[in-house]
């Protein structure tokens, strides 16, 4: 048995890594909200995200958190010219078009990276990587503790945004009825570019929080990605809350059974979790009925 | 819309076949059985996805079956490399018939079938990469026995002629389905699945027989490749690059169509060889090119191939009759 020291480290470990996981579920669970596709490009924008972060400190000399305030923007206006002219001009308006036109972006994006940088594995050493807070009975890293806090600030931040702007209600009309909006004067082709820049820009702050602490190759956002759908099932598709929470959620699950089962094995937890879920409760936890 | 008749597929084999006596060529002829492995994996994909609109993420679960049964039979109990390769493909299939029961009962379709599909063929990869049966991270190795009752051959030649047969009997077996009823249930759950239920046709039922189709096929190539390669590890098998291959090749080829994986994989194959010829050995940029293509097809040629050459066909006719008009009248 392990002692309960370790137990509660892993617990609020998988917490913080699990804060992180909920970001990019929150991009990938609004674009799915709204525009009722699911983009599998969604990893390799965050491997893109990872890349510009890291050579914005490499060349630069951006400090990643201020590179957060220049990235966001900018995958914002790249999400939303993707959806605007790339995505929703090729697909015709049929969900299996769109479902292989972002797995072809996936390949597009993901392959251009490799080709451009190699398959290593590149390092930002940064003077507070290895910082901690100590809270007496564990050390949790400084940067994960502040990944934790900016997740918890940008959740409130779109939530503000979605609730309280003229932009936030038409996205939230276009996503209970498009046909409705579209009658009331909504520009929709407009409101899902928009949607899709916020959920990629979601990707652009995730990525300035993960790059202090982790590590970026071609191929990093596969890790993310599925980990990502299976927080967006797990949570309700389509649900901001339940990006959030099962972000959390789905970080302990990790930290606790990579524990148990060592790093390899614990990887297929998630996938058993993400099949079980959605056999048996495709709606998910917190997910509304369809 | 009529299909192209048994003659036709006749005719496409016995003029590929003849390739092998034209050229002696190792690199022609690898390229080529590549590219037929591929048509044949992608006429798996085909069944299921272009038929029957169950578009998979993760038809890698079956080709890794069969390339796993079809290795481990022999390395681990002796057992003769042809019957390996049909109880491989045997093995492909329940894979197949048990992940549709599966995620047909529970009514999951498009994406979240698509989700579902990829998230089983992940957990085979990393099973496979931790199991001892299969060799773990070190992968499993043939024994050289280079004897046509092991399967294996000097020359690429035959190899070439048995990719050619299966994909000569998976081009029947398409042709079969788009005559039978079966496929016409088949393509009533892909156009609107819930006026098929409306009207009688077992769509899980139907949805379920074409996936075990399908996941045959595709384990067909998987098994293939193991004597072809002699070798297999996790990451090829049940690697995401054999789903992405095998959707792309239908795709690009004219998705529901019996020949469209075959078009569709000798273009890809093509196009990535170009690309390596141009650039020389680079990591990656063949896939930029498969990501490409597979957005400009979607974009601009949403039939593939086999529908831009009868767009061709219907436009020429149109012209002709406008001649003749003018002519005569």
């Amino acid at each position: 048995m392990l002692s309960p020291v370790i137990l509660v480290a892993a617990v609020l470990n998988g917490l913080l890594t699990g804060a992180v996981y909920g970001l990019v579920a929150l991009g990938l669970t609004l674009i799915y909200g709204v525009l009722h596709i699911i983009n599998f490009a969604h990893g390799a924008l965050l491997t893109a995200a990872l890349f510009a972060a890291f050579f914005a400190h490499r060349l630069l000399g951006l400090d990643p958190y201020l590179a957060a305030v220049v990235l966001t923007p900018l995958f914002f206006a790249l999400g939303y010219c993707l959806q605007r002219f790339v995505i929703s001009p090729a697909a015709h308006g049929e969900d299996r078009n769109i479902l292989l036109v972002t797995l072809g972006l996936a390949l597009l994006i993901e392959n251009a990276l490799l080709y451009a940088f190699g398959a290593d594995t590149r390092t930002l050493n940064l003077d507070y990587a290895f910082d901690v807070v100590d809270l007496g009975i564990v050390f949790l890293a400084v940067p994960r503790v502040v990944a934790f806090g900016v997740v918890l600030a940008v959740a409130v931040v779109l939530w503000l945004i979605l609730t309280l702007t003229d932009t936030g209600k038409a996205i939230r009309a276009v996503a209970k009825e498009k046909l409705g909006a579209q009658l009331s004067g909504i520009d929709v082709a407009h409101i899902y570019a928009v949607t899709f820049g916020l959920g990629t820009a979601c990707l652009a702050i995730a990525a300035c929080l993960l790059i202090p602490t982790y590590y970026v190759n071609p191929h990093v956002g596969n890790a993310f990605v599925l980990v990502a759908f299976t927080i967006v099932v797990l949570g309700g598709m389509g649900s901001v809350p339940g990006a959030l929470l099962g972000g959390l959620f789905i970080g302990v699950v990790e930290s606790l059974s990579g524990l148990y089962l060592g790093e390899s094995l614990g990887q297929i937890g998630i996938f058993v979790m993400f099949i079980l879920v959605l056999l048996l409760r495709p709606r998910g936890l917190f997910g509304e009925r369809a | 819309m009529r299909g192209p008749s048994i003659a036709h597929i006749v005719l496409v084999i016995a003029v590929l076949a003849t390739v092998p006596l034209l050229t002696a060529s190792n690199v022609v002829l690898n390229f080529l059985t590549m590219a037929l492995l591929i048509a044949l994996v992608g006429q798996g994909w085909n069944v299921l996805g272009g038929y029957g609109g169950q578009y998979s993420f993760g038809h890698a679960a079956f080709f890794g079956t069969g390339a796993y049964v079809t290795a481990i039979l022999q390395v681990r109990y002796g057992i003769n490399a042809w019957l390996g390769f049909v109880l491989g493909i045997a093995a492909g299939a329940l894979v197949g018939a048990a992940i549709g029961a599966l995620t047909f009962r529970s009514g999951l379709k498009g994406s979240y079938f698509a989700l579902v599909t990829l998230a089983f063929a992940e957990v085979l990869r990393i099973l496979a990469s931790v199991a001892p049966i299969t060799g773990a991270g070190v992968g499993l190795l043939l024994a050289l026995d280079l004897r046509p009752q092991a399967f294996q051959f000097q020359s690429r030649a035959p190899f070439y002629w048995i990719a050619l047969a299966l994909v000569a009997v998976s081009l029947v077996i398409a042709r079969l389905i788009e005559q039978s009823r079966f496929g016409a249930w088949l393509v009533a759950v892909r156009e609107n699945e819930d006026a098929a239920k409306a009207v009688g046709v077992d769509t899980a039922r139907v949805k379920l027989a074409a996936m075990t189709i399908s996941a045959a096929i595709t384990a067909a190539g998987g098994g293939f490749y193991v004597q072809y390669f002699l070798f297999i590890d996790s990451g090829i098998a049940y690697g995401p690059w054999i789903s992405v291959e095998a959707l792309l090749a239908p795709i690009v080829g004219g998705v529901g169509t019996v020949f469209g994986p075959l078009l569709g994989a000798l273009v890809v194959k093509t196009l990535g060889e170009l690309t390596k010829l141009v650039t020389g050995h680079a990591p990656g940029l063949d896939l930029v090119i498969y990501g490409g293509v597979l957005v400009l097809v979607i974009a601009f040629a949403p039939h593939g191939i086999v529908g831009l050459l009868a767009d061709l066909r219907a436009r020429l006719a149109r012209l002709k009759s406008l001649v003749l008009e003018r002519v005569h009248g």
